[in-house]
């Protein structure tokens, strides 16, 4: 699918911040607020705007802080399917929150969030491991998160510059 | 008894006046929530790699002084750069000095050029320090006036009326600071055959080239046959979002470079060798960065820009740089009365018009290098202060 110019500045920006108003979008990139609709209805409608979503910090929230565990996946691909029936499999668990097919060391990644570590790990052992095709797994977990899909968490840049500059 | 003190002081000194920048940040520092407007720089910290340079420049022990014009690997970036970018060409061994700012550059210019009274024809509005510094180098500021009516662009005609037979130079700031505007190509051409007929310099300050929205940029030496006669001055603190590092450069042919290169070398030395190590980075690595800012602060600029119009403070689109001009002729009040009252009432500072000499009465100098979250917070609460007219 091509689109153009505008399109794809919108995208940029709904990217960025999914909060802004439709009404400050169309300031921002000189459109009336109808055509700015019209134009985001349809990115919905084709499936390039998948879903609004929020970033939340659990950490700062006391017994929300849950754990993320990173599984490098060793699997049997299937005649026919490949990987993706395997992948379809895994990616169904609701505390799988992404699967991604690796080149290299092993075969997929499976990112769990999980309460806490033996949730992840009953998963781990429970349920991926069981499965057929799963050859072995490796579970690391995330100490701490830096970054995130582009995103610094606490990461202090305020504002440093003085208030009335020449 | 005490002496007087102001009685060393010379004569030049005394009879500058207090920048009106200064004032208002006096006023601004001290209040709590302010949302600044009011500020004439980038809000994006230095990319990374750039940061990143000048620290390993640091640990290799990159602490002596380098030669008076800069590094060579520095002027031979800025040569290539203003050549893809501009279509300039500069010799990075004879045509090119590293300043420590565009201020130190602007400073070289006026001091290689000014001859006690000559006259430096100034375009207001304008960026605060080039009077000052006229006056400082022995030079005679000549202001020319623009008009909202052309968007604050300078007609050639106006250059014709303020010139003398001690007229040396005129400076020209595109995109200007504080109004945004942007001389086209054809404007500067016109420009040109003025400066050719009565064999006059410019002074052509490019600080904000890399900001510019909606049309190719267009450096005045590279105008024809203009080469000779320009005097470039550009930087790394708009564009590459580096004000604190203080890293400027001028450009310009050989003999006039050379008379800058020894004021340079008997009062500077030379630029901080570690910014000049980063200012390699940004150079070479840096220009995706730059047009990522630019990107963004062209959609600021749109939504603020609609935005004044919205809540009645009438603004013409400025083409270039970080700033809207607005006129706030149906308050009543002066830009001096409009900056107070507004920073007191709803704590959003922005700089009245007339710090930026006579032409900027009736307008104030609104920054939108913030988040989107802060100008839309700016916008209702400027919102509120203009519903009472």
């Amino acid at each position: 699918m091509t689109f153009n110019e505008i399109e794809i500045e919108i995208l940029n920006i709904i990217e960025k911040d999914s909060r802004l108003s439709v009404d400050t979008i169309a300031k921002m990139v000189n459109k009336s607020t109808e055509e700015v609709s019209t134009i985001i209805k349809k990115l919905e409608d084709l499936n390039v705007i998948v879903e609004y979503n929020t970033m939340v910090n659990w950490r700062k929230v006391a017994g929300h802080e849950g754990v993320t565990a990173m599984i490098d996946v060793k699997v049997a691909p299937k005649r026919g399917v490949g990987f993706d029936a395997i992948a379809e499999r895994i990616y169904r668990y609701p505390e799988v929150k992404s699967v991604y097919l690796m080149s290299g060391a092993y075969d997929l990644s499976v990112v769990i969030e999980g309460k806490s570590m033996s949730e992840v790990g009953n998963f781990v052992s429970d349920k991926l491991s069981t499965l057929d095709s799963v050859l072995s797994t490796t579970t690391h977990f995330v100490l701490k998160k830096y970054k995130h899909d582009g995103t610094i968490f606490d990461h202090g840049e305020e504002d440093k510059r003085i208030v009335v500059s020449p | 008894m005490t002496i007087n003190k102001t009685q060393f002081l010379s004569k030049t000194v005394t009879e500058l006046k207090p920048s009106g920048i200064r004032r208002f940040f006096d006023l601004a520092a001290n209040m709590e929530g302010v949302i600044s407007l009011g500020v004439g720089e980038p809000d994006f910290v230095t990319s990374w790699a750039v940061r990143e340079a000048c620290i390993l420049s640091l640990e290799q022990g990159h602490t002596s002084y380098t030669a008076n014009a800069g590094l060579i690997e520095l002027r031979s970036e800025i040569a290539s750069y203003l050549n893809r970018s501009f279509s300039v060409k500069y010799s990075p061994t004879s045509e090119i000095l590293v300043t420590v700012g565009a201020s130190q550059a602007l400073d070289l210019a006026l001091r290689a050029i000014i001859d006690p009274g000559d006259e430096i024809i100034i375009v207001e509005p304008t960026f605060v320090s080039y009077a000052p510094i006229v006056s400082l180098a022995g030079g005679v500021p000549v202001p020319i006036h623009t008009e909202k009516e052309d968007e604050f662009k300078l007609r050639p005609d106006q250059i014709e009326k303020v010139i003398t037979n001690r007229t040396k130079a005129i400076l020209i700031c595109s995109p200007n600071n504080p109004t945004g505007s942007v001389l086209s190509k054809e404007e500067l051409v016109e420009i040109s055959k003025i400066i050719k007929k009565h064999d006059l310099l410019v002074i052509s300050d490019e600080i904000y080239a890399e900001l510019v929205y909606d049309q190719t940029y267009t450096s005045f030496p590279s105008i024809e046959d203009m080469f000779d006669q320009t005097i470039l001055i550009s930087g790394f603190s708009k564009g590459f979002a580096m004000t604190g590092w203080r890293l400027g450069f001028v450009c310009a042919p050989e003999e006039i470079l050379q008379a800058m290169l020894k004021i340079h070398q008997y009062t500077m030395m030379c630029a901080p060798t570690m910014a000049q190590h980063a200012a390699i980075e940004a150079l070479k690595g840096g220009m995706h960065d730059v047009e990522e800012m630019r990107k963004s602060y062209r959609q600021r600029r749109n939504f603020f820009v609609n935005s004044l119009t919205e809540i009645g403070l009438t603004c013409y689109t400025p083409g270039g740089a970080f700033y809207a001009f607005p006129s706030i002729e149906k308050t009543g009040m002066t830009s001096e009365q409009f900056a107070e009252n507004l920073l007191l009432e709803e704590k959003v500072a922005v700089v009245p018009g007339n710090v930026f000499g006579e032409s900027g009465e009736g307008f104030v100098r609104c920054s939108y290098a913030s988040s989107i979250e802060q100008l839309q917070e700016a916008v209702k609460r400027m919102g509120r202060f203009m519903k009472k007219f």
